[in-house]
């Protein structure tokens, strides 16, 4: 009876969720109502993690309860512990939601909603989610070893050392388009500009706070740091009002970046507990309650979407970025749906705090869902504005010019009505002097969010939502940059203690400030590349953070498939190759036409080559002219990364095919690494909540 | 109703570390009373537990 009963329960999901799939897939109307998505997306969801997840548990993984995990085999009380499945889920979730599931979504709206909503859903439930799964299942068989060391083990030395240097590569690319965003977030808006800054001193009052003043007193510190941050979106709107005040506050692109350099760098050296783990707390308090906020407003509200399905852009002429829909809608969503970095989270803390294997479906494929639930979200949040009004905030003033009129003239002109009074009067609501061109995502997502929030929750305030949105945005956003700034320094200093092993001591200050500064130079000089960048630097950015970050979950999934093959499961290894085969046609194809394509605004050396061309025969305007030089020589070198990028992709991938191939001919190759078959003495009743 | 709410609160403390001495004096009463270990005051545990949280990639995009 109860067999039928699930039976049909099931068959109802399914088909409410191919119901929803089909609406938001085969509509053409005027608008959408969001609750479609939120529909489609648990839907699918549900049903995967019910059959995929327990099928890849029982059949591919072969999880072993009797088996016992590195935190009982290994405990000590502090970094291996048995942990209760839902504490290491809320840990590993909020370790793997950052701001990439918000920014991407927003830019890939350039396409319409679809394309971008159904890569969010599919991609996570067979890319994403596996993926997670699948490195969170092979580092706890390994002891919770890192990604970096289960492919030097698996796969050799090469393997090893391309992965280490693909981790690093990323983070410089993350961390200068992550601050690229925040210094457009802040640009010429002394309320915004304010509230970000007043994020650090708090960070501090709170680090001082937990450390000396009340030791350990962790959520009593953390409520006073989330008072004072909302104190501080209010006492923006005094300072925006204030004359001198705004003066200090209203700073152009250049100095914020400046900033921001600065800050990364002071970040980097000084002790954590002063501001890297307060700052952590309050951006994920921020994050979990802003989050839930937008769920429970959308839910409410049913807000109807104004985006139509597919835009003309999916021809490669978005005025956002250029490029066609295949690939580039698969590169611009890269968390949300799949994010190689996630496999440095699932193979770092999480497999160290599980206390039984059968968790890890729940906490590595189930915490990616939730990541995928947000980006569908932030789709939602993007994609509620009048296109208009949508493209008015996105495009760069390189591609719709800088006046008001010209633009809502020219992007009235592809068909997405919107005036330069309706501008004006939507910035003044939001409490910003502009809203034109202020690219990277945040801004549009913050107006997007501000008008759900602001009818679900009262009208009058739409400017204090508007900026609270941008320091929800912007304190996690900084919060990754100086993490990745720090994590960044330590990989370097490993790095440089191979070739000078005094490099790679950790508290030695001459390797501290020597590897700390080479970092912030490196993710510095493409930030300050993006903010002189006429086109506003986001459109060449974000492709390579993407390429960077599929990249990442291609090795990530190229050791999965060589490890499932080693392991008797080739039959089953298509649960990762099959992704990974995706990964490795859109990050091909994608770094091939960003190298080849004669078209400027998507291919490095073309636009290389025109923008030389211009400079010569004196066609650029003197501003445009003054840049161009650097311009031309960041765009090489963009060039020669997409190259070294992809390289190590296909050496890694071909390394993995060498294993296996060398495996089933019964040649010598690396055995697995597995640690051995301990019985779980552990009751479950017993592990420490 | 009541049991639920104090459960939830004690997720949010364990998430947060916010119980993180108690449960240090509880793991130390279990494994090492035997043996003559000093136990940490909670400033000094505090300092150990945080700068130990902070190793290794943690954040994420």
């Amino acid at each position: 009876m109860n067999a039928i009963r699930s039976s049909l329960i099931w068959l109802l999901i399914s088909l409410l969720g191919a119901s929803a799939i089909g609406g938001i897939a085969l509509h053409r109307g005027e608008s959408i109502n969001a609750l479609w998505f939120i529909t489609a997306a648990l839907c699918v969801y549900a049903i995967a993690y019910r059959f995929y997840a327990r099928w890849l548990s029982t059949r591919v993984f072969i999880l072993d309860e009797t088996r016992a995990t590195p935190a009982e085999r290994l405990d000590n009380g502090s970094d291996f512990t048995p942990t209760h499945r839902w504490i290491v889920f809320g840990h590993h979730f909020a370790a793997i939601a950052g701001p990439g599931p918000l920014i991407g979504p927003t830019l890939a709206a350039q396409f319409g909603y679809l394309p971008g909503t159904l890569w969010i859903i599919f991609g996570a439930v067979l890319g994403g989610c596996v993926q997670d799964m699948a490195i969170l299942f092979l580092s706890t068989r390994r002891n919770g070893k890192s990604l970096g060391q289960i492919a030097r083990d698996e796969l050799g030395l090469l393997g090893g050392t391309a992965a280490l240097i693909a981790t690093f590569a990323i983070m410089i690319i993350l961390i200068s388009v992550l601050g690229l965003v925040v210094v457009n977030a802040m640009k010429h808006s002394p309320w915004g500009t304010f509230t970000v800054a007043a994020t650090i001193p708090i960070a501090l009052l709170v680090g001082v706070y937990m450390r000396y003043l009340r030791p350990g007193h962790v959520l009593e510190a953390s409520a006073l740091g989330v008072g004072l941050l909302l104190l501080a979106v209010a006492g923006g709107g005094l300072v925006d009002a204030h004359p001198t005040l705004h003066k200090w506050f209203d700073q152009d692109g250049l100095s914020l970046a400046w900033c921001i350099m600065g800050y990364g760098f002071a970040a980097a050296i000084m002790p954590v507990w002063m501001l890297l783990a307060p700052r952590d707390y309050l951006s994920t308090y921020m994050k979990i309650g802003t989050i839930s906020l937008l769920a429970v407003a959308i839910v409410l509200l049913q807000p109807d979407i104004k985006m139509p399905a597919l835009t003309p852009f999916i021809d490669g002429n978005g005025p956002i970025f250029g490029g066609k829909l295949f690939p580039f809608v698969f590169i611009t969503i890269a968390c949300g749906a799949i994010s190689g970095f996630h496999a440095l989270i699932s193979s770092g803390t999480t497999p160290k705090l599980i206390s039984n294997e059968r968790y890890i479906p729940l906490i590595g494929y189930g915490s990616m869902l939730l990541e995928s639930f947000v980006a569908i979200m932030a789709m939602i949040a993007a994609t509620v504005l009048e296109p208009g009004v949508f493209f008015a905030i996105n495009s760069s003033a390189g591609v719709v010019g800088s006046e008001a009129l010209a633009a809502t003239a020219k992007i009235t002109a592809w068909g997405y009505p919107v005036t330069a009074l309706h501008m004006q009067s939507l910035a003044q609501q939001m409490g910003e002097a502009t809203l034109f061109a202020r690219t990277g995502g945040a801004p549009s997502l913050a107006v997007g969010m501000a008008s759900i929030f602001g009818s679900a929750f009262g009208q009058g305030m739409l400017a204090m939502w508007y900026h609270f949105a941008i320091m929800f945005e912007a304190i996690f956003i900084l919060t990754t940059l100086d993490a990745g700034t720090r994590v960044g320094r330590f990989m370097l200093q490993d790095m440089l203690g191979n070739l000078w092993p005094k490099m790679a001591e950790t508290s030695w200050l001459p390797s501290v400030i020597f590897s700390s500064a080479v970092v912030v130079a490196g993710w510095g000089y493409f930030l300050y590349i993006g903010v002189i960048d006429p086109n506003g630097g986001v459109n060449i950015l974000w492709p390579l953070f993407g390429i960077a970050n599929q990249m990442l979950a291609a090795i990530a999934l190229a050791i999965a498939t060589g490890i499932l093959v080693k392991s008797k499961q080739l039959k089953f290894s298509w649960v990762t190759a099959v992704p990974l085969l995706w990964l490795v046609i859109i990050t091909t194809t994608t770094a091939w036409q960003k190298l080849v394509s004669p078209d400027m605004r998507i291919g490095f050396l073309a636009a290389a080559e025109q923008l030389s061309l211009q400079l010569n025969q004196h066609l650029l305007t003197p501003e445009k002219a003054s840049v161009a030089p650097q311009l031309i020589i960041n765009l090489k070198v963009d060039a020669v990364i997409t190259l070294i990028f992809t390289s190590l992709m296909w050496l890694i991938v071909l390394d993995m095919l060498h294993t296996c191939y060398r495996y089933l001919t019964g040649k010598p190759s690396p055995p697995l690494s597995e640690a051995p078959h301990e019985v779980s003495l552990l009751n479950a009743e017993w592990v420490r909540d | 109703m009541l049991k639920k709410l104090r459960i939830l609160w004690q997720g949010i403390r364990q998430l947060s570390g916010d119980d993180a001495y108690e449960r240090y004096l509880h793991h130390h009463h279990v494994q090492h009373s035997q043996q003559n270990i000093p136990v940490l005051s909670k400033a000094e545990f505090f300092k150990r537990w945080q700068d130990q949280q902070w190793q290794g990639i943690k954040r994420c995009c």
